[in-house]
C-alpha cells in the first residue's frame, strides 16, 4: 500500500543524524519551556525562527514541531509535581495529577502522563498519514472562492473554540487582517499604510507581531501579578505504574485520544480544549468517578492523551490546506514561507520528503520524549525553581536578538516594542492576541483569493454561495456563529473554560 | 445619567473605532475599484468599516451589559520594559551587543520588584552576554556588531578579533 511506502520515505528522512539531532533539540527545548511558566511554545518558536533560516526546510520544521509537542509534555510535569501547569493544556492534569503526587504516587502519575501521551501521539501519526493525502487531494480542486470561504470558516471556528468575548475575538481578527495588509499591494504595487517608511514596504514581519504580543506583552502582564512561587517537591520514586494502573488507564486513554483527535482538527481547537473536554467526559462516564479530584489515574490519562492528540492533529489543516489552526501553526506556516515553500495542498505532492519526514519525525519525537522525560525528571524539577526575575530579562533578550536578526534592522526592534505595548493594552481589555495573529497571517491571502474569485465571477459575490463546497463552508461558519450566540451554548462554553 | 457598566468593553470599543478611523483616513487615497476589479482600497476600507461597527457595538454594550473594570494598569512595568527594548534597538548598531544586551537586562530588571542586584546577578548577566555573543554572533553568524559604530576608531587601535 501507498501509505507504507510514504511512511518508509518519512522514516528515511527523519532518521538522518541531522534531523534526529534537531528533533531531539526541539523536544528538549519544548519540554524546558513547557516546564517554565510564562513562556509558551508560540513565543519560543517565534524566537527560534531566525535560527532556522539557515537549516534545510525539513530540519527546521522538525525542530519547531518538536518544541510544540514537547511543551505539552513539559507542561504536565509541573502540573503534576508542583500544581503549576506550565501550559493551559495541562491545567486539568493538575487536578488529579497533583493529588497523586501528594499521595506519594508522583512517579506513577508522570509515567501515566507520558505513556498516555505517547499512545495518543502514535495513533495520531497514523491518522495524519491516513487522512492527510485524501484531504489534500480534495483541496487541490479548490478554487479561489473555496479558499476564501475556508478561511472565513477557519477564522470563525477559531473564535467559537477560543475563550473570551466573541465580539472582541471578531474585532481582533478584523484588526489582524488590516494589519496584515500593511505594505505593498501585490496587485497594484501601491504602498498601503506604510507612511513612506521603506522598512514597512514589505509589510510587518509576523515574527515581530508574535514576539511583541506573546513575548514582551505577556511579560509586562506577568510582572504585574508577580508572586513568589513557593516550590516544594517531594522526591520522585516508583516510576512504573502497577498492573492495576495500566488496567484503569486503557479506556480513558482511548477516549481521550479519540476526543483530542476530533477537536484537534478544528481550527482554534487544539490541545487546551481537548484536555478540558476529555476530563469532563471521564468525570461523566468513568466507573471511578467518585475518585476524581482525589488522585484518580483516569484524570491524568484522559486529558494528557487528549492534549497530545489535539496538538498533533492541528497539523492536518496546516499541512493539507495551509490554514493555521492556532498561533503555533501560524508560525509554522510562516517558517515554511520563509523557506520558500508555499503552504497548501500542493506541499504533499511537491515536497513529499518534507511532508512525510515531518510526520514520521513526530512519532520519533514522541518516543524521544518518553525516553527522555522520565529519567531527566530531576533536571526539570530544578528548572521549575528558577525564579522569574532571572527568566524574563533573558526572554526579552532572545526576543530582541531574534527580531533584530530578521533583517538586521533596529527598526524591527522598535516595532516589537510597539507591539508589546499593543499586546499588553489588549490583554488588559480582555482581547486575546491569538485571533489577531491568525487574521494577520490570513489577511493578504484572503484579499487575494477574494479578488480572484470576484474577478472570475465578474464581480458577482454570489459565486461564494453558488459553488457547493464554498457555500457549505460558509453555511457551517454561520451555524457555528449562531451556536455560540445561542444562550444555552454560551453557558456550556463558559463552563468548559471555567475550570481554569 | 447613563452608567458605564463594562469599562473594558468601552475602551476596547473606543480603540476599535479609533483604529478603524485611522485606517480609513490613511487609506483615503486608495481606490476602491469595482467588485470585479478590486482596487487596493476595496478590502482594507471595507474591513475598516466592519471594525468600526464592532467598535460601536462594543461601546453600546458597555452601557447595557455588565462587564469588568479595567483594574490597575502596570504603567511602570510597561514603560520600563518598552524602554528596555527601545534601548536595545538604539544601542545595537551604535554601541554594539556588548552594551545593548546589558542595558536591556538592567532596565527591564528594574520592572520587577523581586530583582536583586548582587554579585550572583552580575555573574548571570556577564554569562548571558558571553553566551549570546558566542552562540548568536560566532555560532549562528547573526551579523550583529559586538562593538558598534561608536567604537570604530577605537577598533583601529585595538583591532577586533
Amino acid at each position: 500500500m501507498d501509505i507504507f511506502a510514504n511512511l518508509l520515505l518519512g522514516l528515511q528522512i527523519s532518521m538522518t543524524p541531522v534531523n534526529l539531532l534537531y528533533a531531539l533539540i526541539g523536544c528538549f527545548l519544548g519540554t524546558a519551556i513547557g516546564v517554565l511558566p510564562g513562556l509558551g511554545p508560540a513565543a519560543t518558536i517565534a524566537m527560534l525562527l531566525p535560527a532556522t533560516f539557515a537549516m534545510p526546510p525539513v530540519t527546521a520544521l522538525i525542530m519547531l514541531a518538536g518544541i510544540f509537542y514537547g511543551a505539552q509534555y513539559g507542561g504536565s510535569t509541573t502540573a503534576i509535581l508542583v500544581n503549576l501547569p506550565g501550559e493551559t493544556s495541562s491545567v486539568v492534569t493538575a487536578l488529579d495529577g497533583h493529588q497523586m503526587a501528594r499521595q506519594g504516587k508522583a512517579g506513577r502519575a508522570l509515567a501515566t502522563a507520558a505513556l498516555a501521551s505517547f499512545f495518543a501521539g502514535t495513533v495520531c501519526t497514523l491518522l495524519i498519514a491516513l487522512f492527510a493525502p485524501p484531504l489534500a487531494e480534495v483541496a487541490l480542486k479548490f478554487g479561489p472562492a473555496e479558499y476564501f470561504s475556508l478561511m472565513v470558516l477557519g477564522l470563525i471556528a477559531s473564535i467559537v473554540l477560543a475563550h473570551g468575548s466573541i465580539l472582541h475575538a471578531l474585532g481582533m481578527i478584523v484588526l489582524g487582517l488590516l494589519l496584515g495588509l500593511i505594505g505593498t499591494d501585490v496587485n497594484s504595487g501601491l504602498q498601503r499604510y506604510t507612511f513612506d517608511l521603506p522598512e514597512l514596504s514589505d509589510g510587518i514581519g509576523f515574527v515581530i507581531v508574535a514576539m511583541g504580543m506573546f513575548g514582551v506583552g505577556e511579560i509586562v502582564a506577568n510582572l504585574q501579578q508577580e508572586a513568589s512561587r513557593d516550590v516544594s517537591i517531594n522526591e520522585v520514586k516508583g516510576l512504573w505504574p502497577t498492573k492495576e494502573d495500566f488496567r484503569r488507564m486503557i479506556a480513558p486513554t482511548l477516549r481521550g485520544t479519540a476526543l483530542g483527535s476530533i477537536l484537534g482538527i478544528l481550527p482554534g481547537g487544539g490541545a487546551a480544549l481537548a484536555s478540558f473536554g476529555a476530563y469532563a467526559l471521564e468525570k461523566k462516564v468513568s466507573r471511578n468517578r467518585h475518585e476524581f479530584g482525589k488522585g484518580a489515574i483516569e484524570g491524568v490519562a484522559a486529558p494528557e492523551s487528549a492534549n497530545n492528540a489535539g496538538a498533533q492533529m492541528s497539523f492536518i489543516p496546516m499541512l493539507t490546506l495551509g490554514i493555521p489552526a492556532n498561533p503555533v501553526m501560524a508560525l509554522m506556516i510562516g517558517a515554511m514561507i520563509i523557506q520558500g515553500i508555499q503552504p497548501g495542498p500542493s506541499v504533499m505532492t511537491e515536497q513529499p520528503t518534507l511532508f512525510w519526514g515531518l510526520i514520521v519525525s513526530m512519532w520519533i519525537g514522541n518516543l524521544m520524549l518518553l525516553v527522555l522525560n522520565l529519567p531527566l525528571i530531576g533536571m526539570w524539577v530544578k528548572m521549575i525553581t528558577i525564579p522569574y526575575r532571572y527568566l524574563f530579562p533573558m526572554i526579552i533578550v532572545f526576543c530582541a536578538i531574534g527580531v533584530f536578526s530578521l533583517n538586521n534592522a533596529h527598526f524591527d526592534v522598535y516595532l516589537m516594542a510597539l507591539f508589546g505595548v499593543i499586546g499588553y493594552v489588549f490583554k488588559k481589555l480582555d482581547c486575546e492576541p491569538a485571533p489577531l495573529l491568525l487574521g494577520f497571517i490570513l489577511g493578504p491571502m484572503m484579499e487575494e483569493f477574494l479578488r480572484r474569485a470576484l474577478l472570475l465571477s465578474k464581480g458577482d459575490p454570489l459565486v461564494l454561495l453558488t459553488r457547493p463546497i464554498s457555500a457549505g463552508m460558509l453555511a457551517l461558519a454561520l451555524i457555528l456563529l449562531a451556536l455560540v450566540l445561542l444562550p444555552s451554548f454560551s453557558v456550556t462554553r463558559e463552563e468548559a473554560f471555567q475550570e481554569e | 445619567m447613563i452608567k458605564i457598566r463594562a469599562e473594558k468593553d468601552l475602551w476596547a470599543g473606543l480603540l476599535y473605532v479609533l483604529l478603524a478611523a485611522a485606517f480609513l483616513w490613511f487609506g483615503r487615497d486608495l481606490k476602491m475599484g469595482a467588485a470585479s476589479r478590486m482596487g487596493p482600497g476595496y478590502f482594507p476600507l471595507t474591513l475598516s468599516w466592519i471594525l468600526g461597527a464592532f467598535g460601536v457595538i462594543s461601546i453600546v454594550r458597555s452601557f447595557v451589559a455588565d462587564g469588568s473594570a479595567i483594574g490597575r494598569i502596570a504603567w511602570k512595568q510597561l514603560a520600563l520594559i518598552t524602554a528596555a527594548v527601545m534601548a536595545f534597538g538604539f544601542l545595537i548598531d551604535t554601541a554594539g551587543l556588548m552594551f545593548a544586551l546589558p542595558a536591556l537586562v538592567i532596565i527591564s530588571a528594574l520592572a520587577s520588584q523581586q530583582s536583586v542586584y548582587d554579585l550572583k546577578s552580575l555573574l548571570v548577566l556577564v554569562g548571558l552576554t558571553v553566551f549570546c555573543i558566542i552562540v548568536f554572533v560566532k555560532g549562528l553568524g547573526v551579523p550583529m556588531p559586538i562593538l558598534g559604530s561608536w567604537f570604530e576608531h577605537a577598533a583601529v587601535v585595538a583591532p577586533q578579533r
